[in-house]
């Protein structure tokens, strides 16, 4: 007998009953008290420009309203950095620095009066030249918004020059927007003295606490954030929620009555940060077997008008230029550009796609100047014993993707199709196919170290249920359903037995952001820290009760062994607790061994690496530049994972979602710097019918982490993401078969179909 | 003068629901989540793309009770007088527990946040009742309306293709119910105008097609709303004020097809869903392009009618009906007159339409011997996308020379337009590649396409020319020469 719910099993989502139903509740589902007061964003419509006059008599004497939030009205900061570098205000209060920027919040009895309001400011801006894009925010002498970064190793000038072959190239890079199914949305309930509870949608309630304290000027004690599940997040709701969060409280304090914020989906996705672009420039020299010997790179970021997270971000865009590749000589540097448009933010991958997509280009365009096949250029130059220290000075010690390649490249049948599909091509035909099988190594830890620490909150009540609660938030990637399993299973009970409760700063403080895959790992470990100082107390119990010794204790499935005798666990629980053991522990857990340097550029910022590869296929319509993936196979590493069904849906969906980044989701800026893609109407994220129809995600069974993490697991959230890729790589084959694949297409990403016919046609030009 | 009742009136799950106070604008997604706190609904973006707020609505129409499902968001409520409303809440297995269909969306692991997954389970539920053992095809079809942006979608498509297993529609609340609901949705029905109103904002349902001319023609200015798929977003998402508006997509009369021997006959407020089996029928052509405008449930809401008369230069029906030589069948009281669909596109915004006129039907010529056809779409996504650009070609050839040709474009102009420099270097030119080489490089001449965001003027006139290439590849070459949805 097992118990239900152990780790390593196979088991649904905690929630899964109640999605279906429709019974989860998010932050918008929570019935509003008496007296609910709703709250609106009014945006700018310049994108650079000092502020002349913000008439809002208007929108005052508008039916239903109750006042306007402006930064005169903020009593504490007028700044929600999550860095603290201030740059980041509420409200601006001289100049706008973007086409979207809130400038005020009205507040009215209804939502629907609080948007009709907005519409009626009367805003005079004085427009300023403005500038978009990272390349032309060089040009234009724009600042960074954050330190650049530089790693560099070896002798990259001597390593380029005594290379037998060298190639320049440019790669623009598109954004992404989250597209969280449930957009951003605070609710903020006045308490006595200074107090406020905001039930916000949030990956960091601790950060979102903080920004509301600060904007409040009250001390962190006087306010608390909630936060029962998110309706996805995926990076949006890390930094992004602190202006709703604050927004909501200020009006709650200001007026003394509960206040919602829910901005529609055009305000969200115009109004709150995404992925980073990028423009990359890229050197790279190798031998005629196409080893790389040096590579040089050049990372340009359109961070938007402030740094939010894009110092981490276009950190980490450096930190996996390297993808799985080793580079003898290599200096990689980052330019964090401010421009006017949007702070981008963090998103799944935190900029290291935008590096690994990088590593994936040059090994393209090594490739098709051999004539070889990307595949064997990617071996030929994976990190191994001798060639296994990265441009950050770190050594990869846990590679297995040898073993993750060959073994895809055995079950894809990857050879065989290639050469079918090259085949194939040689008819002329309009439809072209093509297929890439391409790896992904993926840091696990924060680069910020400090992030590395996680807390949990477990009580053991004298019935013998169980109270879970931690740190980590939960927004469907299945985080509070794999805690549990570790709980369950370090108690022996069934998982029924251990609740799940809300993510609440009142509970655990100082969290880390429930980002950079850490969650499981996180509080995972402080979950079962905390049940072991339960466990330990109760075996004291056990020895001193019974006069046996502490190997003679042992937690079985739904009892305990107490030497010769067994008793159930809630027996034993009820005795502990008439003997008055302390049946409640805080549980904490720091990551081991990682240290970074950032001015140096060395260190080990992770603390391990997830693995994985994709092999795909696609079919490409030259006429049109449209195309169809057909048939997907990926073999991803998360060690041994805590619970494989779940393992197995971030993976699909990471895919899914990389996938989209670079085929069909483009961000759109008009020239007076307004986004015009920013809603599902006009942004289009991937449907059903865009999923492969042969799609085999398996995960790696036999791996186990090195290191010592919770179960011996691994991240997962982020890693497969990067296996999206595979697609990108293998829509620019099919287009390299125009021209004979004498030359590498150069794709720009995302790959729309117009950008697939653009450089169909170029090649069938050049050709 | 009809009578006039001033309430709307509808069934809700199991409740009965008599309204007096709606407004033209007010959406069934606002009424469930705030008026009922039947907060199962979500809302992801209002207007009408993600799905999240996927209700069904059943209907009495001619063959009896339909349900299909539909977006709360942009569904007016005033709409719903004599429906039945089933939302998420409403849901239940045999036994009182999970639905078949939810059952297969948690064994299969169909939800991660969870926040799409009422509205997929109510569109999975809706393809479950019509077919419940579905090709994958049919599940993508039935998704194509319904984001979710964290599973990837595999789990989902595994369930709907499970759900089957665990129950059959047969002893289904909405199949055991039928009878009940038919009686009582009857009894709702008084054949009355129904005229209802908040803040002044006014929503008129005609009683039949002959008072919805009346009313029209004596008020001119008002709104008319057929399926509210265009509408629905300018109230969503523009905050405009639509009343008075004049609901019509209760109107049975305008929801006839007439089979004639040379010509069908479409009223102009029949769905894209009820058009599609005797279009397709016969128009084969018109297959792979039918399911790539919108998803399942603008479908079943957005009319003919609507996608005419909106004037748009990017709707997808025109440019396809147009080389089809259909004409347009407009009606001002008891007057009507007819003319050639292109020509009711005036220009960008501008339609040959008079006050208090409106669509009646669109008559459609029956395909001719001799004649080949083509219908596409480019858009940057396959599916429930706006078309970059769409064409409908109808090429006639006798005996190896091109007699006759209608050629037409969306996306290429501020209206849907016919490409008439290419047509005539058709006509009279022999049926080979060279010749739609040549009337390929004549688009210039009618077209001057406008770059945006979805596509830019380049790609749109390279695309549009390549058109030709396709269709003589499709027609007089040989070989695979289209990326056609898979069909299992
Ligand atoms: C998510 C989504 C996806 C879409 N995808 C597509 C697509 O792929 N291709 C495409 O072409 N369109 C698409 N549309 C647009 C829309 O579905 C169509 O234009 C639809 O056909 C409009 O019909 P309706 O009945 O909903 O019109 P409504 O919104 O009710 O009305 C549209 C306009 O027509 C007028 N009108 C309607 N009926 C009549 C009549 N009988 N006489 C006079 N005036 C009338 C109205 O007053 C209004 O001005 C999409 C819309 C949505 C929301
Ligand atoms: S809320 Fe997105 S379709 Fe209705
Ligand atoms: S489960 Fe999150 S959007 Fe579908």
């Amino acid at each position: 007998m097992s118990i239900k719910g152990a780790t390593h099993q196979d088991l649904a989502h905690d929630s899964a009953a109640k999605h279906v139903t429709g019974r989860a509740e998010y932050t918008d589902d929570i019935p509003e008290p008496g007296g609910t007061l709703h709250a609106y964003l009014g945006l700018s419509e310049v994108a650079h420009g000092r502020i002349v006059e913000m008439d809002l008599s208007e929108v005052l004497a508008a039916p239903g309203v109750v006042g306007v939030l402006t930064a005169d009205d903020i009593p504490g900061a007028n700044d929600i950095s999550p860095t603290g570098l201030g740059d980041d205000p509420v409200f601006p209060e001289d100049s706008v620095e973007f086409h979207g920027q809130p400038l005020f919040a009205v507040v009215a009895e209804s939502r629907e009066a609080a948007r009709r309001a907005a519409t009626l400011a009367q805003v005079e801006i004085a427009p300023l030249a403005h500038v978009l894009d990272p390349v032309g925010a060089i040009e234009a002498g724009y600042p960074d918004v954050t330190a650049p970064l530089k790693l560099e190793r070896g002798d990259v000038a001597g390593g380029l020059a005594d290379s037998a072959h060298r190639i320049k190239g440019r790669m623009a890079i598109g954004g992404q927007d989250h597209m969280y199914l449930e957009g951003h949305i605070a609710f903020a309930m006045p308490g006595e003295d200074d107090d406020v509870v905001v039930y916000s949608s949030t990956q960091h309630p601790s950060e979102a606490q903080h920004m509301v304290a600060h904007v409040l000027g009250v001390p962190s004690h006087s306010v608390v954030v909630n936060v029962r599940r998110m309706g996805g997040g995926f990076g949006g709701k890390e930094t992004q929620m602190n202006l709703f969060a604050a927004v909501a409280a200020l009006a709650a304090k200001k007026w003394n009555r509960p206040v919602k914020i829910r901005p529609d989906r055009d305000q969200d996705m115009i109004a709150t940060g995404k992925r980073h672009d990028f423009v990359a420039d890229y050197e790279v020299g190798f031998d005629g077997e196409g080893r790389i010997e040096a590579v040089e790179g050049f990372f340009a970021a359109r961070c938007g008008f402030s740094a939010d997270l894009s110092g981490p971000v276009t950190d980490r865009a450096l930190f996996h230029a390297d993808n799985a590749y080793f580079y003898p000589h290599v200096r990689l540097r980052s330019r964090p550009m401010k421009t006017n448009t949007v702070s981008n933010t963090a998103f799944r991958g935190f900029g290291g796609p935008q590096g690994v997509i990088v590593a994936e280009r040059m090994i393209e365009e090594i490739a098709y100047a051999l004539g070889r096949d990307p595949l064997e250029i990617r071996k030929a130059n994976f990190y191994r014993p001798g060639g296994d220290v990265t441009p950050y000075h770190q050594q990869v010690e846990d590679n297995i993707l040898e073993r993750i390649v060959g073994e895809l490249e055995e079950s894809s049948q990857y050879q065989a199709r290639r050469q079918a599909i090259r085949d194939d091509n040689v008819r002329n035909g309009i439809i072209r196919r093509g297929i890439a099988l391409t790896p992904v190594k993926f840091g696990i830890s924060f680069t910020a170290t400090w992030y590395n620490q996680a807390g949990a909150l477990v009580h053991v009540y004298s019935d013998g249920s169980i109270m879970l609660n931690h740190g980590g938030t939960e927004m469907g990637q299945g985080l509070n359903i794999k805690v549990a399993q570790v709980v369950a299973e370090a108690f022996q009970v069934d998982i029924e037995r251990v609740k799940i409760t809300r993510t609440t700063t009142e509970k655990v403080p100082n969290t880390s952001a429930t980002a950079a895959s850490s969650g499981s790992d996180l509080n995972g470990m402080a979950a079962l820290d905390a049940c072991e100082q339960i466990k330990a107390r109760l075996v004291d119990f056990a020895c001193e009760n019974r006069g046996i010794a502490a190997d003679e204790v042992a937690f079985l499935p739904g009892r305990v062994k107490l030497g010769a005798d067994e008793i159930g666990f809630d027996d034993f629980i009820r005795q502990a607790y008439m003997a008055r053991v302390q049946l409640s522990a805080a549980g904490f857990y720091k990551t081991p061994k990682i240290h970074w340097d950032r001015a140096k550029g060395q260190g080990r910022p992770f603390y391990y690496f997830a693995y994985g590869a994709a092999c795909s296929e696609v079919s490409v319509d030259t006429l049109t530049g449209e195309y169809r993936v057909d048939r997907v196979e990926i073999l991803h590493d998360v060690g041994r994972s805590l619970n494989p069904a779940v393992d197995r849906g971030q993976v699909e969906g990471g895919f899914i979602q990389g996938m989209g980044w670079l085929t069909s989701e483009e961000l759109w800026w008009d020239d007076d710097g307004r986004l015009r893609t920013h809603a599902p109407s006009t942004y289009k994220i991937p449907l059903a019918s865009d999923r492969p129809r042969i799609f085999n995600v398996a995960l790696a069974e036999w791996s186990q982490n090195a290191e010592r993490t919770i179960k011996r697991s691994k991240a997962v959230g982020e890693p497969p993401f990067m296996l999206g890729i595979s697609v990108f790589e293998a829509i620019s084959m099919a287009v390299a078969s125009v021209a004979g694949y004498r030359e590498c297409p150069r794709l720009d990403a995302p790959a729309t179909p117009e950008r697939v016919l653009m450089a169909i046609e170029r090649l069938k030009r050049e050709r | 003068m009809a009578m006039v009742r001033q309430e709307i009136r509808f069934l809700l799950n199991d409740d009965e629901m008599h309204l007096c106070e709606v407004g033209a604008g007010d959406t069934l997604l606002d009424f469930l989540r705030i008026g009922q706190r039947l907060t199962g609904t979500k809302e992801g973006c209002a207007e009408g793309d993600c799905g999240a707020c996927t209700v069904l609505v059943g209907r009495l129409t001619g063959g009896g009770l339909r349900y299909e499902p539909v977006n709360a968001c942009i569904r007016f409520l005033a709409s719903l007088d004599g429906c039945h409303v089933v939302t998420v809440e409403h849901l239940r297995g045999a036994d009182g527990g999970l639905h078949p269909v939810q059952r297969a969306m948690v064994e299969h692991h169909g939800s991660q946040c969870g926040f799409c997954t009422p509205g997929i389970v109510m569109a999975l539920y809706a393809l479950w009742m019509e077919t419940p053992r579905p090709s994958e095809t049919e599940v993508e079809i039935a998704l194509q309306g319904n984001l979710c942006r964290c599973t990837g979608y595999a789990p989902i498509v595994r369930a709907a293709l499970a759900a089957a297993d665990h129950g059959g529609p047969d002893g289904d609340i909405l199949v055991t119910e039928r009878e009940r609901v038919t009686a009582a949705l009857t009894g709702l029905r008084d054949g009355a105008r129904v005229e209802v109103a908040r803040d002044g904002q006014r929503a008129i349902l005609p009683a039949d097609v002959d008072d919805f001319a009346a009313v029209y023609a004596s008020e001119p200015e008002a709104t008319v709303v057929a399926g509210a798929t265009d509408v629905g977003l300018w109230v969503t998402k523009f905050l405009r004020d639509i009343g008075p508006a004049i609901l019509i997509g209760h109107l049975d009369g305008l929801q006839q097809i007439e089979e004639c021997e040379d010509a069908l006959t479409i009223g102009a407020g029949v769905s894209y869903s009820q058009a599609e089996k005797v279009l397709l029928d016969t128009f084969p052509h018109l297959r792979e392009y039918w399911h790539r405008i919108a998803g399942w449930q603008v479908r079943n809401m957005g009319t003919i009618g609507g996608n005419i008369a909106n004037g748009s230069p990017i709707g997808d029906l025109p440019p396809v009906l147009i080389a089809l030589g259909a004409r347009v069948v407009l009606r001002h009281g008891a007057a009507r007159r007819d003319l050639p669909l292109e020509a009711f596109f005036l220009d960008y915004g501008k339609q040959d339409r008079a006050p208090g006129e409106f669509v009646e039907s669109v008559v459609v010529p029956r395909p001719q011997p001799g004649v080949l056809h083509g219908a596409w779409k480019i858009s940057k996504r396959r599916d429930e996308d706006i078309s970059s650009v769409a064409a409908g070609f109808a090429v006639t050839v006798a005996q190896g020379a091109i007699t006759d040709a209608r050629i037409a474009f969306g996306g290429m102009a501020g209206v849907p337009k016919r490409a008439k420099a290419a047509e005539a270097m058709l006509i009279g030119a022999p049926f080979a590649g060279e010749s739609f080489v040549r009337a390929a490089q004549t688009l210039p001449q009618d077209f001057a396409p406008l770059s945006d965001w979805r596509a830019s003027a380049d790609y749109r006139m390279r695309v549009a020319q390549n058109l030709f290439q396709r269709f003589w590849a499709v027609h007089g070459d040989t070989g695979q020469a289209e990326l056609q949805r898979v069909e299992a």
